[in-house]
């Protein structure tokens, strides 16, 4: 299957790039997506994860076609 | 203004935090009519603020901020009705005090005053408009307790004791805690007027670097050790 892969802001910096497609014959997870692209670094606990524009958790199964966007949290004011 | 604005006379907001999105959230919500303002926060005005936090001048470094707030709001509505508060409130003063409070706007810059806040508004059922901003974007949501199926601000982040990115330390290009901001000032007046569509269930967030606004759909957990 091929997906979408997207990182907004300090995160597109972490990861060096704002978007990635991602084709894979396993079954998906956010969690193992982050893993693939970040090279086996654990999901930070805040990072925020939406499938298709829906607020997701790192066990949420993705699918052909989906588009993943990572965020980062934000505290400040 | 608009033809409704009558009625924001008698309402009455808490504002926690004049910083960077404290400072539009007050000044757009006198301009707009809301009657009573309630501040919140602990500080002094410092140099280094005023970069950002544009309710605060030159000649208030070192005044507490509520009261530098409170002179800048006063010149701009003259009637207004403003209550400060020049220290953390406790989660005892905080409960007691939202009894009477239409909406709360979290313009706090941590984590723990986030989670307080969202507790409290969850046990009275007040509405939160909740908002945060660091480098080039910034995030807005609003929590409405009274309609069942409001997710609240712990459905979306843990309780974990984190130190993240401050705008003190990172840093923040000054006019994103004016859009962040401005844009909840628009979410208050609309939670008081009950009007149009809110973004109850939903955050907004915004990246300026690629100029980037995305809506997701939040969800409300059903594990939430605060709202479920
Ligand atoms: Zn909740």
């Amino acid at each position: 299957m091929s997906i979408i892969v997207k990182f907004f802001a300090s995160l597109r910096e972490h990861v060096g790039k704002s978007e990635l497609h991602i084709e894979s014959t396993d079954a998906l997870t956010c969690a193992k997506i982050w893993a693939q692209v970040c090279h086996e670094e654990p999901l930070p606990s805040h990072v925020l994860m939406a499938v298709n524009q829906e607020y997701a958790d790192p066990n949420t199964r993705v699918h052909e076609g989906d588009e993943i966007a990572f965020f980062p949290p934000v505290t400040g004011g | 203004m608009i033809p409704q604005a009558k009625q924001l006379k008698h309402s009455k907001v808490l504002i926690v935090g004049l910083g960077g999105l404290g400072s539009p959230v007050a000044m757009y919500l006198a301009a707009s009519g809301v009657g009573h303002l309630v501040l919140v926060d602990g500080d002094c005005v410092d140099l280094s603020n005023l970069q950002r936090q544009i309710i605060h001048e030159t000649v208030h470094i070192g005044q507490q901020k509520t009261v530098s707030a409170q002179r800048k709001l006063q010149q701009q509505v003259s009637d207004i009705h403003l209550s400060l508060i020049s220290h953390a409130l406790s989660k005892h003063m905080l409960k007691n005090m939202l009894c009477d409070i239409d909406v709360v706007v979290d313009c706090s810059d941590n984590f723990a005053t986030r989670f307080a806040l969202n507790a409290a508004c969850v046990e009275q059922k007040t509405p939160l408009v909740s908002g945060a901003a660091v480098r080039w974007g910034g995030q807005v949501a609003v929590f409405l307790p009274e309609q069942k199926q409001s997710p609240c601000y712990r459905c979306l982040y843990p309780d974990i004791e984190e130190q993240l990115e401050t705008c003190s330390h990172v840093g923040i290009l000054a006019p994103i805690v004016g859009i962040i901001g401005s844009i909840q000032a628009v979410e208050v007046v609309k939670v008081l007027l009950n009007i149009g569509t809110s973004l109850c269930g939903k955050l907004l967030t915004f990246d300026a670097y690629t100029d980037t606004w995305r809506t997701l759909k939040l969800h409300k957990d059903p594990a939430c050790p605060v709202c479920s």
